[in-house]
């Protein structure tokens, strides 16, 4: 990751997505993308011009947009889906239920916009629900990338990867923390830093947020250890039990709800293995509203502020 | 495989609905009536119309069939042991703990489904996203789907059936089991679908009505749809539920219900005499 949390470049998730789109659609003939009226915002524009004859445009339609997105896999194709978290896989759950994952068909849905810094757009549009929906569907597989990097990195190895994936980031620039070569592998979290205090557990934009806490953590003697957990389903089990082990204490964070999320499958992990303090952090049962991200983001306390409270209420 | 004549499709839909009632009276649930109407043409499609070969059940150039209304799987299993995808005797297992033969499609259990369905409105999606997978990849076979009239309550019908015409979809063939019945009651009471026909017109398909338990109208029918380019096309086959068993025929009640042992004499002594 990046030497210091200082001048990092800004960049968004959905534009690593966008990217990956182009260089799959060079390198596979058999990558096709759907979009349901959101090209632009979901960066599949640039795919839709380059390979129009591999792209498909369904219209305001998310169910129709998962049907044919498994009908195309079924028959050999690598499909990519996307639209706004809030509408897929908001309002087509039970067609990715049974279409995609009771399939088990070779379907990447792929969303923008999730969680609060979707802004101002308000509550109807910021998708908090959609980790715990996804986690629960078998065959799925789950990724919350932290930055633009690993967003890309996301969506080739989705790509690789045989069967059902769901990836979620939101609108944001956000700081890009990783690097070129930070390896990335599904289901595999990274341990960003070192610690032996308390663990965070962080995905998506969190992750930043995280290892600005530990950071102020450490100017008070506090050695906080920082986990990118960026796969929610499967989660990587080992690596949470073995930080557990080692702290004591876990706080995690996530850009959603704060039930049935990261703080939930971590939680699920650790009190079956090796029970420790915890406090997770998210939103806590509510909707969200319009705001700017960092006032919304400041407002639920998804931020390294409440990360150090957490910590402090764990020691 | 061989194409059967007329005569031939009739004793063999005949024997499909023999197995239909013997299979859903050894599961003791399963949906009777659009099963039984459906016979004619599952018996068309398995034995004259698809190109297919139940010993290479993915064969890369068989004609697809996608049964999206799931629920009348049973006539569809029994088609297929008919025909040799396995033995009839495995229609006993249909429903039973550990048998492919699922109360619905299940893909995973028996590829040669196309997919799993059952949920309605899903299959008409993968249906459409199949045909443009062929047409993607410059393939020649057909895609048949059955749909059924309480399938198009469903708003996701109404997106994939705009989508298909969009595409120009001509290697897509709806096959419309207008029986009007679903399980609450007739069709028409509980969401009237009124002018199917004018719809699809109005979404640029190309439509044919028929009687779907006349032999001679579901052949002719499919084999003018098979040659009209350029757009999707739908056949709405007006079908008798339960035909050929006199107590179930167009009663809505048979729609979700298995029949007795009891009963399933009764409707294969009938089904027997008429052969």
């Amino acid at each position: 990751m990046a030497n210091s949390l200082e001048k990092l470049e800004y960049k968004a998730c959905r534009d690593g997505y966008g990217g990956a789109l182009l260089e799959l659609g060079k390198k596979n003939k058999n990558v096709v993308v759907l979009c349901a009226d959101l090209e632009e915002s979901t960066r599949t524009i640039d795919f839709a011009k380059k390979y129009p004859k591999r792209f498909v445009e369904v219209g305001v339609a998310e169910q129709n947009m998962i049907g044919i997105g498994a009908g195309l896999a079924l028959e050999g194709k690598i499909t990519f889906c996307s639209s706004f978290a809030v509408f897929s896989p908001g309002r087509n759950w039970e067609q990715i239920r049974i279409s995609v994952c009771y399939n088990n068909a070779n379907v990447k849905i792929v969303s923008s916009h999730a969680g609060l810094n979707v802004g101002e757009d308000g509550a109807t549009h910021q998708a908090l629900e959609d980790l715990a929906t996804m986690r629960v569907i078998p065959n799925m597989t789950v990724i919350a990338p932290c930055d633009y990097l690993e967003a890309k990195k996301a969506v080739m190895a989705a790509a690789k990867y045989k069967g059902p994936v769901y990836i979620r980031f939101g609108r944001e620039k956000t700081p890009v923390i990783t690097l070129k070569n930070t390896p990335f592998k599904i289901g595999k979290a990274q341990i960003l830093r070192q610690g032996k205090d308390v663990t965070i557990i962080a995905c998506g934009l969190m992750v930043y947020e995280a290892l600005k806490a530990a950071e102020e953590l450490a100017t008070k003697k506090i050695s906080a250890e920082v986990i990118n957990c960026h796969t929610i389903k499967p989660i990587d089990k080992n690596t949470i039990i073995r930080s557990a082990k080692k702290t004591k204490r876990v706080v995690t964070i996530e850009e959603h709800e704060v039930n049935g999320g990261l703080g939930s499958a971590v939680a699920e992990v650790l009190v079956q293995n090796y029970p420790v303090k915890m406090e997770i952090i998210g939103v806590p049962d509510k909707f969200g509203e319009s705001g700017t991200a960092k006032q919304l983001l400041d407002k639920y306390g998804l931020n390294a502020n409440s990360i150090i409270k957490s910590v402090k209420k764990l020691l | 495989m061989k194409k059967q004549n007329i005569e031939q499709l009739k004793r063999t839909a005949n024997i499909l609905r023999q197995n239909v009632i013997k299979m859903l009276a050894k599961a003791g649930s399963g949906h009777s009536a659009g099963s039984l109407g459906m016979a004619d043409i599952f018996s068309a499609l398995y034995f004259n119309i698809l190109n297919h070969n139940p010993k290479k059940p993915l064969w890369d150039k068989r004609d697809r069939l996608i049964l999206s209304c799931g629920h009348i799987v049973p006539i569809r299993y029994a088609a297929m042991a008919e025909s040799g995808y396995f033995p009839v005797s495995k229609l006993m297992t249909l429903r039973k703990l550990g048998s492919p033969l699922q109360g619905h499609p299940s893909f995973i259990d028996m590829p040669a489904l196309e997919c799993s369905s059952g949920p309605l409105g899903q299959g008409v999606s993968v249906a459409v996203g199949k045909a443009l997978a062929a047409k993607m990849n410059k393939q020649k076979h057909f895609v048949y789907c059955i749909t059924s009239d309480g399938e198009h309550d469903e708003g996701q019908t109404w997106e994939a059936v705009m989508c298909a015409a969009k595409y120009k979809l001509d290697n897509l063939i709806f096959i419309l089991d207008r029986n009007m019945i679903q399980i609450d009651g007739f069709t028409e009471d509980i969401m009237p679908l009124t002018h199917l026909h004018e719809k699809y017109l109005a979404f640029k398909w190309h439509v044919q009505q028929i009687d779907g338990n006349n032999m001679q109208e579901i052949l002719t029918a499919i084999n003018k749809a098979k040659k009209i380019k350029g757009k999707p096309k739908i056949i709405i086959a007006h079908t008798v539920p339960g035909k050929g068993v006199k107590f179930m025929e167009n009663k809505w009640e048979w729609h979700g219900r298995a029949p007795s042992l009891e009963e399933a004499q009764k409707a294969l002594k009938q089904l027997a005499n008429s052969m």
